[in-house]
């Protein structure tokens, strides 16, 4: 078979391919732009999505802790976020301050998570995971009275924006005859944390502690046996997944200008814990396309399935609003039905080493 | 005694109770550095159990391991890997999903040092880490064998190499007395007589091996002394050749009966 990019031969074509897509992404949101500003909103929705899925992944796709309280922590990023940038104490710290914050105190709620759960596997671990998601949101219900702490279901608002070097990321500017809205210059920023986040992930899962988180996912007893301090390692999983889980908040809380408990249900838990699952479990480029799709098919059906209505039947037979779930749903059983272990299953990393050189099959 | 210098691993009264089963009772025993120290017993003696025992597992209810002088009692299963001691199990427990290589790579955890931080930065230290893990992950891969399975996901190696992989994961985590339990079983003849050749490579290599076995030519050819356990007691320990022929020893393993009938024979 005639390979055409043979990057072994050709390490620049790599390059090349990093260049492209990197021009793709920055020329993105301005395409968006063009069909409507909504979908640069979309689109960093899914980016945040795509953080929270990653560190999921940390917990649920390498180490196997299955999770369904994630969302908690997200909560905790947006919360710590909020109650440090907004009227509602009147502090107004800057961003680069508050989201090492707030990763360290979701990092901190990590930890309290995994300390009572490690005797804890599969089934169980996913009950009293979804129990500490319930509570959380309860809390931050509830913490209204006696001190006003969350102001309760009314949410937080006038969340102040992220500010680099005096500029808004909210308001829209013209620069270098373009219109910078908001939401395009949150897209840039929150590209360069997805980026940053892609490459701790690869380090992380190609490494030592990546190593001994998939042992304990292969087999806990064996892990133990060769050496590996299963609590300590369970604990960094959750502690790590966790902090991802409160920089994405930090960056949502600004985005939105607004948070209430509202945005932390457990269905979104669900709905990351179906993005990991749906992409591929420990394979990281497929968690991340798992969250796109999980993010842009429903918004993409919104826009096409009331037309397709119209253009087929001449009239809107079901309201698009039902019919846009029940189709993502469908959507959901058959991909798990077709391709049980992802779009991208966990690959097998092939290793070679430069000094010995053993490939796998020319050997046999 | 003048061996009790070159004493590896001193057992002392290890005994161990599931509910009013005795697994094991005052267990006493004593395996020298550089031998290969047999465990046999009929099946249930608690051969396995003073496996878990020993590895830190389970906790013995009574009697305690000191191995190189220092007591094992209470210390967790990874800090015993720390110490010294590796294990296999005797229903292979791979990382089936993870390739060969990663499988010995992994048994390097306890020798290695990078943190999360280093994982993250990958500086110069952690590269060259990585490099040597992967390296000694080859090395031992050719060592026992399985090397050009090296990227192959160990679920999908032939059981033998299972086998052996899990010897070389154990090896990995460069141990002074490697514990292997059942290694020969399902294996035909002629993978029965590389193991043999194996371990003995590994015993002149320097590690001290105990080997729990069913396969008795293998036993009796390899060890230099054996432990028979029987219901969790020791009924006889000593050379191969003095254990097999030690009236106990047959009638655990054949019933007293019968016992009899090979004596008059």
């Amino acid at each position: 078979m005639h390979v055409f990019f043979d990057t072994r031969k050709h390490p620049w074509l790599v390059w090349l391919g990093f260049a492209l897509i990197g021009i793709a992404l920055a020329l993105l949101p301005f395409a968006l732009a063009q069909v409507g500003t909504s979908w640069v909103r979309i689109t960093n929705y899914a980016i945040l999505y795509i953080l929270l899925a990653l560190g999921l992944n940390i917990v649920v796709g390498f180490a196997g802790l299955l999770d369904l309280g994630y969302i908690a922590f997200y909560a905790m990023g947006a919360y710590t976020y909020a109650l440090l940038a907004s009227p509602h104490f009147n502090l107004h710290l800057p961003f680069w301050v508050i989201l090492p914050i707030g990763a360290a105190v979701a990092a901190f709620f990590g930890l309290l998570l995994g300390a009572p759960t490690l005797k804890l596997r599969g089934d169980y671990l996913a009950i009293v995971t979804l129990g500490f998601g319930e509570i959380i949101r309860i809390f931050l219900n509830n913490l209204s009275r006696p001190i006003n702490i969350t102001n309760g279901p009314q949410g937080i608002a006038s969340i102040d924006p992220f500010r680099i070097a005096g500029v808004s990321l909210s308001s829209s500017d013209t620069f270098l005859g373009l219109t910078w809205s908001g939401p395009i210059k949150y897209y840039y920023l929150l590209l360069v944390v997805l980026m940053i986040v892609i490459v701790i992930n690869i380090r992380l899962q190609n490494s030592r502690i990546g190593r001994a988180w998939e042992a304990i996912r292969e087999d806990e007893v064996a892990a133990r046996a060769m050496g590996i301090n299963t609590r300590n390692m369970k604990l960094l999983a959750f502690a790590m997944g966790a902090s991802f889980g409160g920089i994405a908040g930090g960056m949502f809380s600004a985005i939105q200008g607004f948070i209430s408990p509202e945005s932390f249900v457990l269905v979104e838990s669900v709905n990351v814990l179906a993005m990991v699952v749906l992409g591929g479990m420990g394979n990281i480029f497929g968690v991340i396309l798992g969250a796109l799709l999980l993010s842009f098919v429903p918004e993409v059906l919104r826009y096409t399935v009331g037309p397709a209505q119209m253009a087929l039947f001449g009239r809107t037979i079901i309201d698009p609003e039902v019919i846009r779930m029940l189709l993502f749903g469908i959507t959901l059983v058959g991909m798990m039905l077709f391709r049980p272990a992802g779009i991208l299953p966990s690959a097998l990393r092939k290793r070679e080493l430069e000094t010995a050189r053993v490939p796998a099959a020319t050997t046999a | 005694m003048s061996d009790t210098a070159r004493a590896l691993l001193v057992a002392n009264g290890i005994s161990k109770r599931f509910g009013g089963v005795h697994a094991l009772s005052g267990v006493t025993f004593e395996i020298r550095q550089g031998e290969i120290y047999g465990l046999i017993g009929p099946n249930g003696a608690g051969k396995t159990t003073l496996f878990n025992v020993l590895t830190g597992i389970y906790p013995a209810d009574g009697g305690e391991f000191a191995f190189e002088g220092r007591s094992l009692a209470a210390v967790k299963p990874h800090e015993v890997a720390a110490r010294g001691i590796a294990r296999t199990f005797q229903n292979i427990r791979l990382f089936a999903n993870l390739s060969a290589l990663e499988n010995v790579m992994i048994g390097r955890h306890v020798r290695t040092h990078a943190t999360v931080f280093g994982a993250i930065m990958r500086n110069a230290r952690t590269r060259e880490e990585e490099r040597a893990i992967e390296k000694r992950g080859y090395a031992l891969l050719e060592y026992v064998g399985v090397a050009r399975r090296a990227n192959d996901l160990a679920k999908h190696l032939a059981y033998g190499d299972q086998r052996k992989l899990e010897i070389a994961r154990a090896l990995a985590t460069d141990p002074r007395l490697l514990a292997l339990d059942e290694p020969a079983a399902g294996m035909n003849a002629t993978e029965t007589a590389a193991l043999r050749a194996l371990l003995e490579r590994i015993r002149g290599d320097g590690t001290t091996i105990l080997l729990i076995e069913h396969d008795m030519k293998l036993v009796m050819s390899l060890c230099d002394r054996v432990l028979v356990l029987d219901y969790g007691k020791k009924i006889a320990e000593g050379p191969a050749a003095v254990v097999q022929k030690d009236e106990k020893v047959i009638s655990a393993y054949l019933g007293a009966d019968v016992a009899l009938d090979v004596k008059r024979a």
